[in-house]
């Protein structure tokens, strides 16, 4: 292999994204725009939800019970209506998700042992944080009834989260997102490259050179792998400096991982630009190709275990599963090579039969 | 190297049912400037992709500097410059960085690129303007540096596919100007185009029609043979046969 050419390949692609310095800022400041976005904007967690209640009782259990909510810090009391119109009306208005109401005669029922029901209205058009706002609803009204009768619960779950103890999502949203942002930078300005100079006849020219087809992929790599880890480094000096999640992995595998995992989304690139004849085909291929599978098939947000089976299938043909696998084991639960290995493989593997076909692709659109 | 620069046997390349090279056979001697003339589609610049070893012909064989067509193309690429129809150096990059970055890929390195560099840029004349943005140059600068980065290596054969398309008059001359300069330094050079005052240029010239080569000779061979004044009539006068031929055929 000759060195000359796939340098001074690389040192003309450098030249282009230096002459650029509109994509050069979009490639180097998406991560950081992308993980703010995302990290203030897709928070899971649920906490303050809006609350009122409406006290009929007005005694002073009906209080101590409301003192309970307010004294949580998942509920933020918005208000005490008197009737239960002005309730429905905040739940339609998207004032509040939550209304309590604590029934007449709660007291004296109570005193006597009676069953008596406090009702809970949720706004269920968000069925996620309406369940989890149910449970947190339902266990207050639990654990007070248990103080309130001085009765110990006999059987009680004693829970422990590992990992994320305060189950904050940005801890999982940040490291997931570093693979979203790769896959979208590399796939896509590498596609848009080569259908660059198919569209300005270029490639025509530097074939009749003695460049060969594997010297333009290696230049044209090495180039797009310089950005790919300066947008890598960025987003995890943010996730870990300005976003505080835990990295409790190897800097080494993980810097490992992502250059295997660059290299196979470098070859999607390539490959979707040997497909496509346009810069703008490109584009359209390599959004819809890379953005959405690393997005909805990768177990970013939605856990893979919950989706239907031929779904499940699919999430393993794309690069970014192993990957995030990859990022989320090694920022919070601190594992390496020796149990990370099999993704390690697959991402390998991606790399390795994508390149071999975006090279085939390549020379036979060429010929 | 051999006398003979660019031979053709028989050389055919079909795209489906069309025939865009119909079985076209030549010689061009070393230092010749060879035209190939012939209407848009008439296949001049499928032959040039041919020799330049970026298609492969459907049959027939051909050599290019004593390299054969397929088994050693990556010979060829060595000891020849391209010129594509489409102007195919690099707007965003400087004119310097594109003679540089085609210096890379011939292997043109050190003392030697220098010098190469210097000769392109006076002979361009770019001197001046080394630093400017391609993307900023008139036409026929940029003609003159795409033809500048093609001979960075010295190629003993050069292929220049409509290379004044789209250029004013007086470029168009000045680039005739250092064809006729490279054909006296020894290269060999063969040049497609539709100007007809541009044929009376080459040394020889074969006529192509849809796929066919018409006619084959010197401008003035070609002209006393037809009794005809000006290449254009030449020109006119053959394809006019041709097409006579192939009704009655019909």
């Amino acid at each position: 292999m000759n060195f000359q050419r796939p340098f001074a390949m690389l040192r003309k692609e450098l030249l282009h994204i230096s002459r650029d310095p509109r994509s050069l800022a979009l490639a180097l400041a998406m991560p950081v725009i992308l993980l703010l976005l995302f990290s203030y904007a897709l928070s899971l967690d649920v906490d303050r939800i809006p609350t009122y209640i409406i006290d009929h009782d007005k005694s002073s259990d009906s209080r101590s019970l409301i003192e309970q909510f307010k004294g949580s810090r998942y509920f933020s009391i918005l208000g005490y209506p008197d009737t239960y119109d002005t309730a429905e009306y905040g739940i339609g208005r998207n004032e509040c998700l939550l209304v309590v109401v604590i029934p007449k005669d709660f007291a004296r029922d109570l005193a006597e042992r009676r069953p008596q029901p406090v009702q809970l209205l949720l706004d269920g058009t968000d069925s996620n944080t309406a369940s989890i706002a149910r449970g947190y609803s339902e266990s207050v009204v639990t654990s007070w009834t248990a103080q309130r009768l001085r009765v110990k619960i006999p059987v009680e779950a004693r829970v422990r989260v590992w990992y994320n103890p305060t189950l904050e999502s940005r801890n999982f949203i940040v490291p997931g997102l570093i693979s979203v942002i790769l896959m979208i930078i590399s796939a896509l300005l590498t596609s848009l490259t080569v259908a660059r100079e198919w569209e300005t006849g270029t490639l025509e020219q530097l074939l009749s050179t003695p460049l060969r087809t594997a010297e333009i992929i290696a230049g044209k790599l090495g180039a797009f792998f310089i950005l790919g880890v300066a947008d890598a480094l960025i987003a995890l000096t943010v996730g870990i400096l300005v976003f505080h999640v835990p990295f409790r992995g190897s800097f080494i595998f993980l810097g490992v991982a992502t250059a295997v995992f660059l290299m196979g989304a470098f070859s999607w690139g390539l490959l979707l630009s040997s497909i496509a004849d346009t810069q703008l085909q490109a584009f359209q291929l390599g959004m819809l190709s890379s953005f959405l599978p690393a997005f909805l098939l990768s177990g970013f947000i939605y856990a893979i275990e919950n989706m239907p089976p031929i779904i499940q299938v699919a999430t393993y043909l794309f690069p970014s599963r192993y990957f995030i696998a990859i990022l989320k084991a090694t920022f919070l639960k601190g594992l390496g090579f020796a149990e990370l290995w099999p993704q390690l493989l697959a991402l390998v593997l991606y790399a390795v039969i994508v390149s071999v076909l975006a090279m085939r692709r390549m020379r036979s659109k060429v010929a | 190297m051999p006398d003979t620069m660019v031979t053709l046997r028989n050389l055919v390349r079909r795209f489906g049912d069309f025939v865009a090279v119909d079985n076209v056979s030549l010689d061009v001697a070393k230092g010749e400037v060879f035209g190939f003339l012939g209407p848009n589609g008439a296949g001049k610049s499928t032959t040039i992709r041919i020799l330049c070893g970026l298609i492969a012909p459907t049959s027939g064989t051909a050599k290019v500097a004593g390299f054969e067509v397929g088994p050693e193309s990556e010979q060829i690429r060595r000891h020849i410059g391209y010129m594509s129809q489409k102007f195919s150096l690099y707007d965003d990059l400087s004119v310097e960085e594109n003679i540089e970055f085609f210096g890379g890929l011939y292997g043109v390195e050190g003392e030697r690129l220098q010098q190469r560099k210097q000769y392109v840029l006076e002979m361009a004349g770019l001197t001046t303007k080394r630093n400017e943005i391609t993307a900023m140059l008139a036409g026929g600068w940029k003609q003159r540096l795409a033809l500048g980065c093609a001979i960075l290596h010295e190629p003993p054969v050069l292929f220049l596919d409509e290379p004044t398309s789209g250029v004013d008059p007086i470029a168009r001359r000045q680039f005739w100007d250092l064809i006729y300069g490279l054909s006296e330094a020894g290269s060999t050079i063969f040049v497609t185009t539709h100007y007809m005052e541009e044929a009376e240029y080459c040394n020889r010239i074969a006529l192509m029609y849809k796929g066919r080569m018409i006619a084959l000779g010197t401008p003035s061979e070609l002209k006393r043979e037809r009794n005809l004044p000006s290449m254009e009539e030449v020109f006119i006068q053959s394809i006019e046969k041709e097409d006579a031929k192939e009704e009655a055929k019909a």
